[in-house]
């Protein structure tokens, strides 16, 4: 066995959340990659998270070769595959805020439209709509004690729970962590190890569904171990 | 778990019942009011059949009424609906009285049912002057827009928009249809009920039963596509692509299935052209089918191989849902929400032609297995998204969500 379980003083159990994204029209629209940028020097942030994350839990309609809707429109509806793939590759993990994001987005694009000769545009069927989010979290009232029990409450929790607990704790814990890392860092000792094989899962690539395989890989080979 | 959410957990999955159950847990006892202009006939209507005694399942106090009016009001509201749907058409100002009459008396007769109600869901532009009527009303109101108003004529736009002006949020299928209004706008697809008629799993012998009510060849390739005989759906170019593809399946049927068309002048003047360009082929199978004739739909679905939505303007088309719930690859129109269900090369194939779907119905029957892997991924996708059960959380988290002030980030305990 390659871990030690040792709680902490006043250890928590875990509270499996779940969540649910309504998604709401800002009524904001771009037909060309300048009134892209002009749009996202002020759109909410709230805008900038939906187009980033949202995708996984709402229908995958595009392509999964770009994991963000900038990527996907600067794609299929401006044709410029440059742009895409410069702005496919952001990872929105490695920002410290949606406002960092935002800055990376604006100097991506305004870096192509200082290299083009023409603004690109859309069809006019085809253009860009800002959409934010609003999130609804709620307690499934289901309690976990150890980090055993953990790993076997994962391959069971719903994607709504996988998402909130491992993408979205990122933008609201402190250090920028996944809620798993979070309560395991913070409650026991020992398990620096799981810590470490959980952080190098990049949850940008996956579906939620592959993602919930994916930990609960990583969980049940490190008890295994 | 109830026996209705027992069976929907089978079809749609045990998460979004159990998310379903978490969600309502909190709304236990809230009044609901759904508003609508039919009890029968039309997607809301059939939507509503099953979403108001699912919401009753789930311990809330879910009602539906209706609006009544006379001639006039329903001459007027059609007018309206092709009139914001972007149709240039002049409406009288007597049928606009007719049409605020009919909301004012439908409000007395409602009354407290209007005002006592926590939450009220008007769905179209036919009740939607009702808020309007109801001063004393307490819950929040919302708009639920069916239609794409994207590009409404804009005399009728004017005209109607005031009576959105006080709705507490609307909410609309695709980002596309919504135009710009003060208050949230949501996004919500629609969605297609697994236990309806349309679209439950029917036995093989109901299925050959169709086809040889309609004389087609059960042991030969099928190619479907079921609509209103409207230009907008292309049928003309949906026999120009079977022509095209026949060439290379020799042995290839087209059913081209609508309705409607006996009530409705234009749809008879396309069905007449869509008959001149068959040709008399016996291959061409061209279906009229009553308004009610789901079962008949959902065999003929089954029974095809590739299913077509050739549109070259579409709403959202939920006949691409149903037929990708049958397991269907489907080829559709690259419009509309066609492009929200089609994930090109994997449920099926966007296309801009008819050569473009004439190629892919070749591929796929030149590629059996592939075919059979979309049409299951094509079930996945709708079985995960556009369900009635996915439309309902989705219904339950607005809900949560005004009735909580509306932040960006609400957590129930």
């Amino acid at each position: 066995m390659g871990h030690v379980e040792t709680k902490k003083a006043g250890g928590q159990p875990f509270a499996v959340q779940d969540c649910a994204l309504a998604a709401i029209a800002t009524g904001r629209r771009a037909q060309n990659l300048r009134e892209l940028r002009e749009n996202l020097l002020t759109i909410h942030q709230d805008s900038i998270y939906y187009h980033f994350w949202g995708g996984l839990l709402r229908p995958r309609f595009d392509n999964p070769e770009y994991h963000n809707d900038f990527a996907i429109w600067s794609r299929y509806a401006l044709n410029d595959l440059v742009l895409a793939e410069r702005l496919g590759i952001i990872d929105p993990t490695e920002f410290r805020d949606l406002e960092s994001l935002r800055q990376e987005l604006i100097e991506v694009i305004e870096e192509r439209l200082d290299e083009s000769e023409h603004v690109p545009w859309a069809k006019s069927d085809s253009q860009f709509y800002f959409i934010r989010s609003q999130i609804v979290v709620f307690d499934t009232h289901w309690r976990i004690k150890t980090p055993k029990e953990l790993a076997q409450a994962v391959p069971h929790m719903s994607v709504g729970s996988i998402f909130f607990h491992f993408i979205d704790a990122r933008t609201h814990t402190q250090d920028g962590v996944d809620d798993f890392r979070a309560w395991l860092q913070e409650h026991f000792q020992g398990y620096e190890e799981l810590c470490a094989d959980l952080a190098r899962i990049d949850p940008f690539f996956s579906g939620l569904s592959e993602l919930r395989e994916r930990l609960t890989i990583v969980f049940q080979s490190y008890f295994v171990r | 778990m109830t026996q209705i959410l027992e069976a929907y957990a089978k079809l749609a999955g045990e998460d979004v019942i159990n998310q379903l159950g978490q969600l309502a847990e909190r709304l236990k006892g809230l009044r609901v009011l759904h508003v609508n202009s039919t009890r029968l006939g039309g997607g809301v209507a059939e939507i509503l059949n099953k979403l108001v005694p699912l919401m009753m399942e789930l311990g809330m106090d879910a009602t539906w009424e209706v609006i009544t009016g006379d001639e006039s009001f329903f001459q007027c509201t059609k007018s309206l609906h092709n009139a914001l749907q972007g149709n240039r058409i002049t409406i009288p100002g007597a049928l606009f009285e007719a049409y605020e009459q009919a909301n004012q008396r439908t409000a007395a007769e409602l009354g407290s049912l209007l005002e006592e109600a926590d939450i009220v869901f008007i769905h179209d532009p036919q009740p939607a002057p009702l808020l309007s009527f109801c001063p004393q009303r307490r819950g929040k109101w919302i708009w639920r827009c069916h239609i794409d108003l994207s590009h409404p004529y804009r005399p009728v736009w004017k005209y109607f928009r005031r009576f959105l002006d006080d709705y507490d949020a609307s909410i609309f299928s695709l980002s596309d249809f919504a135009p710009t209004l003060p208050r949230p706008q949501y996004l919500i697809p629609p969605s297609i009920d697994p236990l309806s008629e349309k679209n439950i799993q029917l036995t093989e012998q109901e299925v050959q039963a169709v086809c040889g009510q309609f004389g087609l060849d059960s042991h030969r390739p099928l190619m479907l596509q079921v609509s209103r005989f409207d230009r907008f759906k292309d049928p003309v170019g949906v026999i120009q692509a079977f022509r095209l593809a026949r060439k290379y399946v020799p042995d290839l049927q087209l059913v081209l299935a609508g309705g409607g068309a006996s009530d409705d002048p234009e749809g008879a003047l396309v069905r007449k052209e869509v008959e001149a360009f068959s040709e008399e082929d016996p291959d061409i199978h061209i279906l009229e089918l009553a308004a009610d004739a789901h079962r008949t739909i959902n065999a003929l679905q089954h029974a095809a191989d590739v299913v077509l939505q050739k549109s070259v303007r579409e709403g959202f088309g939920l006949t691409v849902t149903e037929a990708m719930w049958k397991g269907k690859p489907v080829i559709g129109g690259n419009t509309g929400g066609i492009r929200l269900q089609i994930v090109n090369n994997h449920t099926g194939f966007l296309v801009n032609s008819p050569e473009g779907a004439a190629l892919r119905v070749r591929y796929l029957f030149e590629h059996p297995d592939e075919l059979q892997e979309m049409g299951q991924k094509a079930r996945e996708f709708v079985r995960e998204n556009f369900l009635i059960t996915r439309q309902l959380r989705e219904y339950l988290t607005v809900i949560v969500a005004l009735t909580h002030g509306c932040q960006d980030r609400i957590e129930l305990g």
